[in-house]
C-alpha cells in the first residue's frame, strides 16, 4: 500500500516522482524535502511522519529514496522493497548516483511500473525483470517469445525462465557475515551479534533442484536422531553446530519443506541472488580484542594507548584493519607512535585513524598517542565515545559451515558431480566498538 | 572610517568560506569545519605568539563557523586580545566577535569592560564608536551597570565628535530600553535637549529618537524640547531641498528627522505659547501644502518619503485635535489618498480617517467621503483595506447616515471575507440598535443579518432583538409578521428559527387574524423546521408550541398530537423529553385560566445596563444603601410631621412599615428598598412576643414613631443602623429574617416598658458565638461582656427540659430594671414551649441572679430561641440578645442495640430523603477519644463493634418530642489521611436528619 515513491538528489531536487495512489498530493514531495532533507538537525529516524503521512527513506551515497504513504503499512516491507529497488537499479546501471539516475529515468519509471502495482510490490527479481525490461529496447520479439515471457512471469516459478543452457555448470556460494560488538573497557562483552547472508551465483542449465545444508543445530539434531552413527563425534566437537536465532529465505526456497524437514531446497534463480539471511548471538568468535588505556594528564594533555589482539587461527590473515580512536573536541595537537601500520590524526573527523593492511591470527599490536588539549571556557566533560574498529577476516565469526549443496537436474544430463562449486567465507566488522 | 587595505583581505578566510560553499553535503561541511577548528586550536595553543593579522583571521573564521550554527567554546581570549590592538580592522573584528558571541555571564566580562573603558576614554573617534556600538549591541544589564553613567557624559561633552555623539545617543537609547532603571536622569538631560539645535543633522536625528523615548518616561524633564523641535521642524520644512545636502532624500528634506520630530511632538499637548503654536501650525500647513505640489520625481522613494512625513504630520494634527482647519485639510488630503493607486496609501488613509472621525471638528469632513469609502468596501481587492473601510464606516456612522451605512454593510456582508464577517455582524448589530429611530427598521436589519450571515450572529445579538421586541409594543405585530415571512424561506438559519419560535410563541396572535398566517399555518411552519434544528432550538420550539396552545386553543389537538409522538415523549435528550412530557400534561390537565396564567406573555425585560456599569454597582455593596436611606428619610420626615397629628391615616401607617422593610432590606440583600413589601408587614404581625394584639400594637408604634425617626435621622445612629445591616449580612449563620424581628422586638418591648428614650440605644446583634459549644454539653458560660456574664446549667429528659440561667453582674453597681425574656420566632413558637419564671428586677454589684426556664419540645425544630436581656446600668439602657442553646439533639434518648439490629434498622431507613450525608473537613485534630465524647455528648448511644471498620463511629438514639418519637442512626467515618469526615444520618424524618447532621458536623 505504498502511496508513492520519490527520488531526490542531495539538494532535495526531485529526480523521480511516481505516485501510485490519489491520497498522495503534490505537496508531499515538498514536505519531505523541507522536513527531512533540509532539516537543520539531521533526521536520524528513517521513518518520518508529517501531517499524517509517513515517509520512509533510505540514502544511497547522495541520493534519497523516499516512500510515501498515508496508510498503516508494514514498515519492514517498505524498507525491504526499497533495498530491493536499490539492488534492481544497481544491477541495471551500476552505482546509484544523480548522474546515472538522470541518464536512466525512462528505465526507472519502467521499472517502477513493473515492481509496484497500485502500491503493492510485485516481482522484483532482477533476472526475470531483465527478460522484459531491457536497456537496449526490445528487439523484435516473436509472438512465442512474448507469450513465453508472459507465461513465465505469471507462472509458478516466476524467478527463473526455462531453457537456460550453460556449457560449464558452476555455482558460487559466499557466506558474508558482519559481526557487531560492544565491549566494556575491562573486556566484558556488553552485546554481540552476527548478521549473515548466504549469497549465491548460479550458472546452471535447465531447471535444477538444489539442496543446501549447513551446521544449524536443529537440522543436525534432526539428522542425528535419524542416523545414530555420528552422534558421539558431533557432540564432542561442540562447536560443530551453531544456533541460528532467526533467518529469512529467498522466495525460491520451499518454505513448506523447511518447516516440515528443516531442509533448504529450491530451484535457484539464474545469476546472483541472496539465498538466505540469518542472525546469531551465541558462541560468536570475536576476531579482535581491543584493549584501551586512556590517561588524563592535567587539563591540557591526554595519553592514549590501544592494544589490539587477533584471536583466530595463525594461518589466517585479517585484512583492511582500521582502528578509530576518537579525540576530544578541544584537541590542539596529536603525536602518535605505532609499531605496525600507519596512524594519523584526522582533524576533520575528530579521531586518530590507525590502519593495518594485514594481520595474522594470534598476534598483537599497539599504538600510543599523546593528545594536547586547549583549555576551554565551558566545563563540559568529554563524553569519551567508544573506539571502533573495521576489519575483514576469511572465516565466519558465527561458526557457520556449509555442509553440502547438492544439485539435481533430472531432465538434463548432468549430475551433482559435474557442477563446479565454490564456497567462500568472509567475516566483516559491523559496529565493532570498545568503550574506553 | 579607514579604508580596508589590501593586506587585510584575509585570503585564508575567503578560501575557507568558498570551501564550505562548495561542500556537496552536510557531512562534507562538518568535516571541513572540524578540520578548520582543529587547525585554529593548534594555532591558539599558545606555543608561539600569533600576530594580530592571523589572530584576526582565525577569530573571523570562528565567528563564521558560529554563524553557521556550530558551537564555539574557545577563542574568546584571543578576541579580547584583539580589543587592545591599535589597528581598526583588528579591533573591529574583536568587537564583532564579542557582540555576537560573549554572553553576559562570561568570566571575561571584566576584561571586556576594561577594554571598552579604555576605548571610550581614548580620543580616537572610531575607537569610541566601536566601543559604543559594542555596548549597544550587547546591551546586557552588566553593560548598563558599567556604562550607564559614562555614556551620557560622552553624549553631552563639548569636545565630542559628531559621529561619536550620534553613536552615544543611540547607545543610550538602547540601554534605556533594556534597563530603564539604570539610566538615571541628571543634569545631562537638559543638555541632551539642546542637541536638537546641533549643527549636525545626524546627531539631531539620533538625539530625537532618544528624547522621544525619554520624554515618554518623564515628560516634565523634556518639556523644553517642544519649542526646539518646532524650531527645527520649521527650519527643515521651509528649507529648499538642496540646503540639507546629504540629508535630502529624493528631493525630500530630512524625512526621517521630520518624522521623528513629529513623533516627539506627539508626546506633548499642543504648545501653549502662541508663537510656537503658530509656527507649528505653519509647519503643518506647509507639509500639507507640499503634498499638493506635483511630485519632483517619479521614483517611489520620493513619494514614500513625502507621504511618511505627511502621515506623521496628520497623526500629530489628530493628536492635538485643536485646529479645525488643519483637521479638515488633513481629512481632505486623506480623501485624495482614498482613491490612490497605492494600496498602502489607501490603507493608511482609511486608518487615519478612523481616528479623524472621532474628532468633533473633522467628523463632518470625514462624512463627505462616505461614497468613496463604500466604494472601497465594494471594489477593494485587498482584504485588510476592506477591513479598514468597515472600521471607518463604523466610526463615521451617526443618526443621519446610519440607514445608508447599515444597508451598505449588510449588502457587503453577503460577499465579505469570512475572516471579518463576525466583526461586521457585531458592528451592524450595534449600529442598528444605537441609531434606530424606528424599530421596524431595526427588526428588519437584524433579521437580514441573520439571513445573510447566520453563522456569525452570536447569541447576544438575537437575545437583544427579542428583548427589544418584547419591550416595545409597537413593533410586536410587525416583528411577528416579518419573522413569519422570513421563515417561509425553504432554508432558514437556526438563529432565525430561534427568533421566529420565540416571537411567534409570544405574539403569534397578533397576526393570526390573517388567513395566510392562521395559527395552524404558523405552527406548521415552525414545525417544518423542527427536525433540522439542534437540541436547544428544539427545546425553544417546544416552549413555543405550549404557548400556541394558550394563544390558540383551536390548534391544541394538533400540538398535543405532536407532543405525544414517540420522537418527543421518548426523545433521547432528557431536556426535550421532559419538556414534551410536562407540556403535554400541562395542556391536558390545566384549565384555560391556569394555562393563561402560566403561559402569560413575558414581562418586559429590565433595560439592560452596560456590563461594566452593572459590575460597578455590584461592587459597591452596602454603600448604595445611602441614596435609598436618604429618600426614605425624606419621606419619613414628611410623614413624621403628620404622624403625630393624624395617627390613623393609612399614609402614616405605611411609613413605619416601610421603615421596617428598610431595616430588613440590608439583611436580606434585597435590591430595592423603596417599596414597602408585604413580607415585612407580615413579619411585624407575626412577631411572637408582642403581648398586645396587632391592632393595639399599632398605637405604641405610631406613638414612638416620632422619636424613632429622629434617631434615624441624626447622623450617628444612622451609621449605626448601617453598621447593623452590615453585621447582619456578614453573619449568615442564622436566617436574617429572625434577626430583623429580634431587633423589632427590642424596639417594641422598650416602648411597652415605656422608658423615655433619652439616649441612643446601644443595640447589639444576637450573640451566638458560644452556641455551637453547647451542642454537645449542657453546662458552661454562654455569654460574657464587660458587664454581664451568663452561665447555663441544663438538664433534659425525653421531651422536657429545665435550664438554669445565671446572670452574673461583673460590675460593682446595681443593674436596674433587669428583665430577661425568651423569644421563639415564627414557626418555632409551635414547636417549642419555653416558659421563663419571673426573676428579680435588680441585680446587685458582684451578685448573681438565677432564672429557671422550663422547656417542652412539641415537635422537631430548627431554629433556636433567643434570650433578650435588658437592664439599666449607670443610667444607660443595655440590651443583650443571646441565642439559647436549645437544640434538637437535647431531646435525644440513647438506645443500645446490637450490630444486627443496627444494620437491620439502617436498611429500613433506606429511603433517599431519610438519609443525609455530609463530607467535611476536620476543624480540630482527629482524636478518637474526643470524637467519642462528642458523640455521647450529642446524646446518641455510641455503639462499639458494630461497624466492621473499627475507626468508624456508630451511634443510635431516639428524639423525643411531644407528638412523635424519631429514631436516629448515625455513622461517622473519619479519614485521617485527608483530614476529612463523612457523616451519615438516617432518621425516620428528613427534617430531623438534616438538622442533626448540620448540628453534629459543626462539632468536628
Amino acid at each position: 500500500m505504498i502511496g508513492g515513491l520519490f527520488i531526490y538528489n542531495h539538494k532535495g531536487e526531485v529526480l523521480i516522482s511516481r505516485v501510485y495512489r490519489d491520497d498522495i498530493g503534490r505537496n508531499a514531495v515538498d514536505a519531505f524535502r523541507v522536513n527531512v532533507i533540509h532539516a537543520r538537525q539531521q533526521v536520524r529516524s528513517p521513518v518520518t511522519n508529517i501531517a499524517r503521512t509517513s515517509f520512509f527513506h533510505v540514502k544511497r551515497s547522495n541520493i534519497w529514496l523516499a516512500v510515501v504513504t498515508k496508510q498503516n503499512v508494514n514498515a519492514a516491507m517498505v524498507f525491504e522493497f526499497l533495498y530491493k529497488m536499490c539492488d534492481v537499479m544497481a544491477s541495471y546501471f551500476g552505482k546509484i548516483s544523480e548522474e546515472n539516475i538522470k541518464n536512466n529515468f525512462v528505465l526507472i519509471y519502467e521499472l517502477l511500473d513493473e515492481i509496484l502495482d497500485f502500491g503493492y510490490p510485485q516481482n522484483s527479481e532482477t533476472g526475470s525483470l531483465k527478460t522484459f525490461i531491457t536497456q537496449q529496447g526490445i528487439k523484435g520479439q516473436t509472438k512465442e517469445e512474448q507469450s513465453q515471457i508472459t507465461s513465465q512471469v505469471t507462472g509458478q516459478i516466476g524467478w527463473r525462465r526455462e531453457g537456460i543452457k550453460y556449457r560449464r555448470n558452476e555455482l558460487f556460494l559466499d557466506v558474508l557475515e558482519s559481526v557487531n560488538l560492544l565491549m566494556s573497557p575491562q573486556g566484558q562483552v556488553l552485546s554481540a551479534h552476527v548478521s549473515g547472508r548466504v549469497v549465491m551465483k548460479s550458472y546452471l542449465s535447465g531447471m535444477p533442484e538444489c539442496k543446501f545444508g549447513m551446521n544449524d543445530k536443529i537440522i543436525i539434531d534432526k539428522a542425528g536422531k535419524g542416523g545414530v552413527t555420528n552422534e558421539a563425534g558431533k557432540s564432542t566437537s561442540g562447536k560443530q553446530s551453531i544456533a541460528i536465532d532467526d533467518c529469512t529465505f529467498n522466495q525460491c526456497v520451499r518454505l513448506s519443506k523447511f518447516d516440515s524437514e528443516r531442509s533448504i531446497s529450491f530451484i535457484p534463480p539464474d545469476g546472483e541472488y541472496e539465498l538466505m539471511r540469518y542472525r546469531t548471538t551465541k558462541d560468536i568468535i570475536l576476531p579482535f580484542r581491543v584493549i584501551p588505556l586512556v590517561r588524563e594528564v592535567g587539563r591540557t594533555k591526554l595519553e592514549v594507548k590501544v592494544v589490539i589482539k587477533s584471536n583466530f587461527k595463525p594461518s589466517l590473515l585479517a585484512q583492511k584493519i582500521e582502528v578509530r580512536i576518537p579525540t576530544p573536541l578541544n584537541t590542539s595537537g596529536v603525536q602518535v607512535i605505532c609499531m605496525k601500520g600507519k596512524a594519523k590524526y584526522k582533524a576533520s573527523e575528530n579521531a586518530i585513524v590507525w590502519k593495518i593492511k594485514r594481520m595474522a591470527g594470534m598476534k598483537e599490536s599497539q599504538i600510543s598517542a599523546e593528545i594536547e588539549l586547549l583549555p576551554t571556557n565551558d566545563k563540559k566533560k568529554w563524553a569519551r565515545p567508544p573506539i571502533s574498529m573495521n576489519f575483514e577476516v576469511p572465516f565466519a565469526p558465527s561458526g557457520l559451515k556449509v555442509r553440502y549443496l547438492k544439485v539435481f537436474e533430472s531432465k538434463l544430463n548432468y549430475s551433482d558431480h559435474d557442477v563446479i562449486k565454490w564456497v567462500r567465507y568472509i567475516g566483516r566488522s559491523g559496529i565493532y566498538e570498545t568503550r574506553c | 572610517m579607514p579604508a580596508v587595505s589590501k593586506g587585510d583581505g584575509m585570503r585564508g578566510l575567503a578560501v575557507f568560506i568558498s570551501d564550505i560553499r562548495n561542500c556537496k553535503s552536510k557531512e562534507a561541511e562538518i568535516k571541513r569545519i572540524n578540520k578548520e577548528l582543529a587547525n585554529i586550536r593548534s594555532k591558539f595553543k599558545g606555543d608561539k605568539a600569533l600576530d594580530g593579522y592571523s589572530k584576526k583571521k582565525y577569530v573571523c573564521k570562528l565567528l563564521f563557523i558560529f554563524l553557521l550554527g556550530h558551537d564555539i567554546d574557545f577563542g574568546h581570549m584571543e578576541a579580547v586580545n584583539l580589543l587592545s590592538s591599535n589597528k581598526y580592522t583588528e579591533k573591529q573584528i574583536g568587537y564583532l566577535f564579542i557582540s555576537v558571541l560573549v554572553n553576559s555571564n562570561s568570566d571575561l566580562i571584566s576584561l571586556i569592560n576594561n577594554a571598552i573603558k579604555n576605548d571610550l576614554s581614548s580620543r580616537n573617534p572610531t575607537f569610541m564608536n566601536l566601543a559604543l556600538h559594542c555596548i549597544a549591541n550587547v546591551g546586557s544589564r552588566e553593560m548598563a551597570e558599567a556604562f550607564a553613567a559614562e555614556v551620557p557624559r560622552i553624549l553631552v561633552a563639548g569636545d565630542t565628535m559628531d559621529s561619536v555623539k550620534q553613536s552615544a545617543a543611540l547607545c543610550l537609547l538602547r540601554l534605556n530600553r533594556t534597563s530603564p532603571d539604570l539610566v538615571l536622569m541628571g543634569e545631562w538631560t537638559a543638555r541632551v535637549v539642546h542637541l536638537l539645535n546641533d549643527q549636525h543633522l545626524g546627531v539631531v536625528t539620533a538625539a530625537t529618537s532618544l528624547i522621544t523615548t525619554l520624554a515618554q518616561k518623564s515628560p516634565e524633564d523634556f518639556k523644553t524640547s517642544v519649542s526646539l523641535a518646532v524650531a527645527r521642524l520649521s527650519r527643515i520644512v521651509s528649507s529648499a531641498s538642496t540646503d540639507l545636502q546629504d540629508y535630502t532624500y529624493y528631493f525630500v528634506a530630512a524625512p526621517w528627522l521630520s518624522v521623528k520630530l513629529l513623533r516627539l511632538l506627539q508626546c506633548y499637548p499642543p504648545p501653549e505659547d502662541g508663537a510656537i503654536r503658530g509656527r507649528l501650525t505653519e509647519c503643518l500647513e506647509t507639509i500639507l501644502n507640499k503634498a499638493q505640489e506635483p511630485p519632483k520625481s517619479k521614483k517611489v522613494q520620493h513619494s514614500n518619503a513625502k507621504n511618511a512625513v505627511l502621515f506623521e504630520a496628520i497623526s500629530l494634527i489628530i493628536h492635538h485635535d485643536s485646529e479645525p482647519t488643519l483637521l479638515v485639510r488633513a481629512c481632505n488630503q486623506l480623501g485624495q489618498f482614498l482613491q490612490h493607486r497605492e494600496t498602502n496609501l489607501r490603507y493608511l488613509a482609511l486608518e487615519s480617517m478612523c481616528t479623524l472621525a472621532s474628532s468633533e471638528f473633522s467628523h463632518e469632513a470625514v462624512k463627505t467621503h462616505i461614497e468613496t469609502v463604500i466604494n472601497a468596501l465594494k471594489s477593494e481587492r485587498d482584504v485588510s483595506v476592506r477591513q479598514r473601510a468597515v472600521d471607518l464606516l463604523y466610526a463615521m456612522c451617526d443618526r443621519s447616515n446610519a440607514k445608508q451605512i447599515v444597508a451598505e454593510m449588510l449588502s457587503y456582508l453577503e460577499t465579505a471575507d469570512y475572516s471579518i464577517r463576525e466583526e461586521i455582524v457585531l458592528k451592524v448589530a450595534i449600529l442598528a440598535e444605537k441609531y434606530a429611530v424606528d424599530y421596524t427598521w431595526y427588526v428588519d436589519t437584524i433579521l437580514n443579518l441573520i439571513r445573510f450571515a447566520g453563522d456569525y450572529v452570536s447569541d447576544e445579538v438575537w437575545y437583544r432583538v427579542i428583548q427589544i421586541v418584547i419591550n416595545r409594543d409597537e413593533v410586536q405585530g410587525y416583528a411577528a409578521k416579518t419573522v413569519f415571512e422570513a421563515l417561509q424561506a425553504p432554508a432558514c438559519h437556526e438563529n432565525l428559527v430561534k427568533v421566529g419560535g420565540y416571537i411567534l410563541g409570544e405574539f403569534g396572535n397578533l397576526i393570526a387574524g390573517d388567513s395566510r398566517s392562521s395559527p395552524l399555518v404558523q405552527f406548521d411552519l415552525l414545525h417544518s423546521k423542527f427536525h433540522l434544528c439542534s437540541v436547544p432550538t428544539r427545546a425553544l420550539l417546544l416552549s413555543a408550541y405550549i404557548k400556541f396552545i394558550n394563544l390558540f386553543p383551536e390548534v391544541k389537538g394538533t400540538i398535543q398530537e405532536v407532543l405525544r409522538s414517540d420522537s418527543q415523549l421518548r426523545n433521547a435528550d432528557v431536556e426535550l423529553q421532559q419538556r414534551a412530557v410536562e407540556y403535554l400534561r400541562l395542556s391536558s390537565i390545566a384549565s384555560t385560566d391556569i394555562l393563561a396564567t402560566v403561559l402569560e406573555e413575558m414581562p418586559p425585560f429590565p433595560e439592560r445596563e452596560s456590563s461594566i456599569l452593572a459590575k460597578l454597582k455590584r461592587k459597591k455593596g452596602p454603600g448604595n444603601l445611602h441614596p435609598d436611606l436618604d429618600e426614605n428619610r425624606k419621606e419619613r420626615s414628611a410623614n413624621g410631621g403628620t404622624a403625630d397629628h393624624s395617627s390613623t391615616t393609612s399614609n402614616a401607617k405605611s411609613s413605619p412599615l416601610s421603615f421596617v422593610g428598610d431595616l430588613l432590606a440590608p439583611a436580606s440583600t434585597a435590591p430595592s428598598t423603596k417599596r414597602p413589601r408585604p413580607v415585612s408587614s407580615s413579619y411585624l404581625l407575626q412577631a411572637p412576643l408582642t403581648p398586645i394584639p396587632p391592632q393595639a400594637s399599632a398605637v405604641p408604634v405610631l406613638l414612638s414613631a416620632g422619636p424613632l425617626f429622629q434617631v434615624a435621622a441624626s447622623p450617628t445612629p444612622s451609621t449605626d443602623l448601617l453598621g447593623l445591616g452590615s453585621t447582619i449580612t456578614t453573619q449568615n449563620s442564622a436566617p436574617p429574617a429572625s434577626k430583623g424581628t429580634s431587633l423589632l422586638v427590642d424596639v417594641f418591648s422598650e416602648n411597652i416598658a415605656a422608658f423615655p428614650v433619652e439616649t441612643p440605644v446601644a443595640v447589639g446583634p444576637v450573640a451566638d458565638e458560644n452556641f455551637s459549644r453547647f451542642v454537645c454539653k449542657n453546662n458552661g458560660v454562654l455569654y460574657e461582656n464587660q458587664l454581664l456574664q451568663i452561665g447555663l446549667k441544663s438538664e433534659f429528659r425525653q421531651n422536657l427540659g429545665r435550664m438554669y440561667v445565671f446572670f452574673g453582674n461583673k460590675t460593682s453597681t446595681q443593674f436596674m430594671n433587669f428583665a430577661a425574656s425568651v423569644v421563639c420566632q415564627d414557626t418555632l413558637q409551635t414547636q417549642l414551649n419555653v416558659h421563663a419564671k419571673p426573676a428579680d428586677p435588680t441585680v446587685d454589684g458582684g451578685a448573681q441572679l438565677q432564672q429557671i426556664l422550663n422547656i417542652e419540645c412539641m415537635s422537631d425544630f430548627v431554629d433556636a430561641p433567643v434570650l433578650n436581656i435588658q437592664f439599666r446600668y449607670g443610667g444607660t439602657l443595655q440590651n443583650v440578645a443571646v441565642k439559647l442553646p436549645i437544640t434538637l439533639n437535647k431531646f435525644f434518648q440513647p438506645t443500645e442495640m446490637t450490630s444486627q439490629d443496627f444494620f437491620q434498622r439502617w436498611k429500613q431507613l433506606g429511603a433517599p430523603q431519610q438519609e443525609v450525608q455530609k463530607i467535611f473537613k476536620a476543624k480540630h485534630s482527629m482524636d478518637t477519644e474526643v470524637t467519642k465524647a462528642k458523640i455521647m455528648g450529642f446524646g446518641a448511644a455510641l455503639l462499639d463493634g458494630v461497624d466492621p471498620n473499627p475507626s468508624n463511629f456508630v451511634g443510635a438514639g431516639v428524639i423525643h418530642t411531644k407528638t412523635t418519637q424519631v429514631g436516629c442512626l448515625l455513622r461517622l467515618e473519619p479519614n485521617t489521611h485527608a483530614q476529612m469526615y463523612r457523616l451519615t444520618l438516617r432518621t425516620s424524618r428528613d427534617t430531623v436528619s438534616q438538622r442533626l447532621c448540620d448540628l453534629l458536623s459543626e462539632q468536628f
